[in-house]
């Protein structure tokens, strides 16, 4: 039977082609149809330092990472060390022999990437090596990959040529050592290509490309991992006339200078993680009090202070909902896919120019770094909401009504103040407590008009459940597969729409004995949420700054059932 | 704002020196709305946190500038978001020395480096009196005050000196019971290409009643700090600048103009015939596989 699947995993220094082996090879294998996706790690430094990225490669939609690898690629013996353990009982390590060398083992062997690089003429080629050596395994066509080289280094300029016939002989050098090896992992299926047109594209971007498809006027953001390359991204792409992009100097100012741009009547964004999400639970108090349009990225990093810059946690949602004193309780969506994120941001300006205040978009390092084939979104068929606007004449009162009212505007008629401090229709402070009642009233009602959100739902009629939010989807829809194909009676629910959650959801959620929420984090923040909520939710937690494992979900839902005595018609095991 | 709204019940105490920088504030904009010949909603004010705030709710005149009272120390920020959305609206800063200078401190060179242009009008009257009297950047070595109850530790800050190390465009000193000099300060920093501050002694009758420092009583023998800016000096000059923000008493009038620099909108205007206009389609294509 022919491989499926292929999980790839390179790993070594920072700065040795880590991350563009594995995406090379994502997107070479990705142009003839396979589904990819690509996971990295990599230390807070700026060269150096281990650094792995996994690629895998199906001809089904990629779910995850992949939990075994079929190869490693070790550049160094740190790596080979470290992830050696991973490869599964059938895999093959292919190591840097000019960085270690390793006495046969039956499972490696030794290639000298960079003086087979070196021979071709082209020192660079040493990812082109290791690529070649990777087709051979799993006996994918040359042909591929050649393409792919010619492809992405027809550039226009002199020497295009000669850069593309040494890749070439590099990736030939690869299959022969390869070949020479003895090793073979099988060959892997042919692709099933989707039938509609596919994007390559990372979280971060998806976010920045849904924020310019909604309209996206003003970003002001400043610099924090992961969310640096949203602010890099939009710096290149936010352009045009009345648009404005930049780099400010404090998460303070970035929040309250897109409170201003808000009021002005622009669709305004900023992007963070966790230390920088903290700083501006001020102005996004101000900007709920005020009723100020504008939307958060929160790229979640490990946490609590600077916590774990570069790994994925998923413990910012309570400070999301949350970020500020008094009464406040934030709308979230969380995409859990890189095709959500996309999404997402669109979803999230169209709450916010409805309901008139802030939307945080809750995503992750995991999601951030991913690269993904997902469905080319339809620029056609997106539904784009715009701000209800004031248009009457000057002695408006934006806030009088109990319920959100169009909004004047600067430079037009209908001047009033917009205020943190607690105000009367026109906005002027008072201490009135009717007032404080009506306003708070307003804030809160407006969530109303935000539970238009969709959910998934498979199985309902099972008495438990599993619902997993954020960048754990995938996995665990893997998981909740696997068990519900071992005849595990268990349903499964997903949304992005976090906060407030869909019309219905949570009544369903709440006539089942049990829910199972799988999160990165501690405190097992959602499930507690749900708890709130009436729902007999408990969270299945995972606090190694990676994403989970299917097979680890497989073990802990399954021990889970058992723990509540819940009998299944056949508890499935790992 | 008060003349119509029963509910808001805020007030400055008898005497303070608010109430001369808000007759200051009003003409000015209603001066800018006539000679400019635009309408009224295209003046913003953005207040921060404190007694100076108040005054985007104290103006007193039939049509109103937009307001928007924010959170303390942000109020410059805010203004850059407003100004930057829409470049055409006059944005206006009132804040205090408290606001401005201490918790709103780390936004004032910024401002000076992009020279955005938006007027600041700071309210200084040494002391934190919203909150009933304790020390500000501006309050004197030595004083006792409720929070310095054996006198204050930190030197007290020149805010001139700061401002023009600051690099910041225009920088002006008046006094509150000067309405008249005030409003013409008021209008040409509004006037001027870039970031503004109209620096006024603006003093707390009840914390700390300066007037008699400040103009001096010849029954009381007190000889009176503010002295005019003589209409000789070159304002132009940054090293006369220097001398005379460095100097003893508190210079009346325009201390520094430099009107050679462009405006924050003006550089972000010129960055952007630099950046090619892609549609969102055309970047979304960019990612076919």
């Amino acid at each position: 039977m022919k491989k499926t699947d292929f999980v790839v995993r390179f790993a070594g220094e920072g700065g040795q082609g880590v991350v563009t082996s594995a995406e090379g090879f994502a997107q070479a294998n990705a142009q003839v149809g396979y589904h990819v996706q690509t996971f990295s790690t990599f230390p807070s430094q700026i060269r150096g330092g281990p650094t792995w990225t996994q690629t895998r490669i199906s001809n089904q939609p990629v779910l995850s990472s992949g939990d075994e690898l079929d190869v490693l690629v070790a550049f160094n013996e740190y790596a080979y060390q470290a992830h050696r353990d991973e490869v599964s009982d059938t895999g093959v390590i292919v190591y840097n022999s000019e960085a270690f060398d390793l006495d046969p083992d039956g499972k490696s062997f030794g290639m000298r990437f960079d003086e087979l690089a070196r021979s071709t003429g082209n020192a660079r080629a040493a990812n082109m090596i290791v690529m070649g050596a990777l087709a051979y395994l799993v006996n994918i066509d040359q042909k591929i990959l050649e393409d792919f080289v010619t492809k992405r280094f027809t550039r226009g300029r002199p020497n295009d040529q000669q850069i593309i016939e040494s890749n070439h002989v590099a990736l030939g050098l690869g299959r022969a050592e390869a070949e020479k090896s003895g090793f073979s992992l099988g060959e892997l299926a042919d692709p099933i290509p989707p039938g509609i047109d596919q994007s390559l594209i990372n979280g971060n971007q998806a976010i920045g490309l849904g924020a310019l498809a909604a309209g996206l006027d003003v970003y002001v953001g400043y610099p924090i991992s992961p969310a640096t390359s949203l602010l890099v991204w939009l710096e290149n792409n936010l352009t045009g006339p009345g648009k404005f992009v930049y780099q400010a100097t404090s998460e303070i100012e970035s929040i309250t200078s897109i409170v201003g741009a808000g009021f002005a009547g622009k669709k305004a964004m900023t992007g963070t993680a966790g230390p920088g999400f903290s700083l501006m639970g001020e102005g996004l108090g101000l900007a709920w009090m005020a009723e100020i349009p504008l939307v958060v990225a929160d790229i979640q990093r490990g946490g609590p202070s600077t916590g774990l810059p570069t790994k994925t946690e998923q413990s910012d949602l309570l400070t999301a909902m949350y970020p500020g004193h008094g009464d406040i309780s934030l709308p979230i969506i969380a995409p859990g896919t890189v095709e959500e994120c996309f999404y997402a941001a669109i979803h999230a300006f169209n709450w916010a120019e409805r309901y008139q205040g802030p939307v945080v978009i809750l995503s992750e390092h995991m999601l951030s770094e991913r690269n993904q084939n997902i469905p080319k979104p339809d620029l056609g068929k997106l539904s784009v909401e715009e701000r209800k606007t004031y248009k009457g004449t000057n002695g408006y009162h934006r806030y009088e009504s109990w319920e959100v009212s169009p909004m004047p505007i600067p430079g037009s008629p209908g001047a009033y103040v917009a205020n943190g401090s607690e105000h009367d229709g026109m906005g002027d402070t008072t201490h009135r407590p009717e007032r404080h009642i009506q306003m708070t009233t307003r804030r809160f009602s407006k969530l109303d008009l935000l539970k238009d959100g969709s959910y998934e739902s498979e199985n309902t009629d099972a008495a438990v459940a599993v619902m997993p939010w954020g960048g754990s989807k995938g996995p665990t829809l893997g998981a909740w597969r696997q068990l519900a194909a071992n005849g595990a009676d268990i349903g499964w629910y997903y949304t992005m729409f976090l906060n407030p959650l869909p019309d219905g959801l949570v009544e369903e959620l709440r006539d089942k004995d049990l829910v199972l929420v799988p999160e990165l984090n501690f405190m097992g923040q959602f499930a507690s949420h749900l708890r709130s909520l009436g729902v007999n939710a408990q969270a299945i937690t995972q606090i190694t700054g990676l994403p989970f494992k299917e097979s680890f979900l497989l073990e802990a839902i399954s021990q889970k059932l058992q723990e509540a005595g819940i009998s299944q018609r056949e508890t499935a095991t790992a | 704002m008060t003349s119509k709204n029963p509910e808001y019940d805020f007030k400055w105490c008898p005497g303070c020196g608010d109430f001369g920088v808000r007759r200051a504030l009003e003409a000015a904009i209603q001066r800018r709305v006539i000679e400019t010949e635009t309408p009224m909603e295209n003046n913003v004010v953005v207040a921060g946190i404190g007694c100076s705030g108040n005054m985007v709710h104290m103006l007193e005149s039939d049509e109103q500038p937009y307001g928007f009272h924010g959170i303390h120390g942000r109020s410059l920020p805010i203004a850059m978001g407003v100004k930057m959305a829409n470049p055409d609206l006059n944005v206006v800063v009132v804040s205090g020395d408290g606001d401005f200078l201490s918790i709103g401190f780390e936004h004032i060179g910024p401002q000076a480096a992009r020279n955005l242009n938006v007027t600041a009008v700071v309210m200084d009257n040494g002391v934190y009196g919203l909150t009933k009297g304790q020390s500000s950047p501006t309050t004197d070595l030595g004083m006792v005050t409720s929070s310095t109850p054996f006198g204050k530790i930190e030197d007290k800050m020149n805010p001139f000196q700061t401002y023009l190390t600051m690099g910041v465009s225009y920088i002006a000193s008046a006094i509150s019971s000067q309405v008249r000099p005030m409003t013409q300060m008021m209008a040409d920093a509004m006037d001027h290409p870039g970031f503004s501050i109209v620096h006024v002694q603006s003093p707390c009758t009840e914390y700390n009643n300066t007037y008699d420092v400040l103009k001096g009583n010849p029954r009381k023998g007190i000889p009176g700090l503010a002295f005019d800016i003589p209409d000789d000096y070159d304002e132009t000059d940054a090293e006369s600048a220097f001398d005379m923000a460095s100097g003893s008493g508190v210079p009346l009038g325009v201390i520094y103009k430099d009107t050679s620099r462009p405006t924050f909108d003006q550089r972000i205007e010129e960055i952007s015939q630099k950046a090619p206009a892609r549609s969102v389609s055309a970047l979304l294509d960019g990612f076919s596989i």
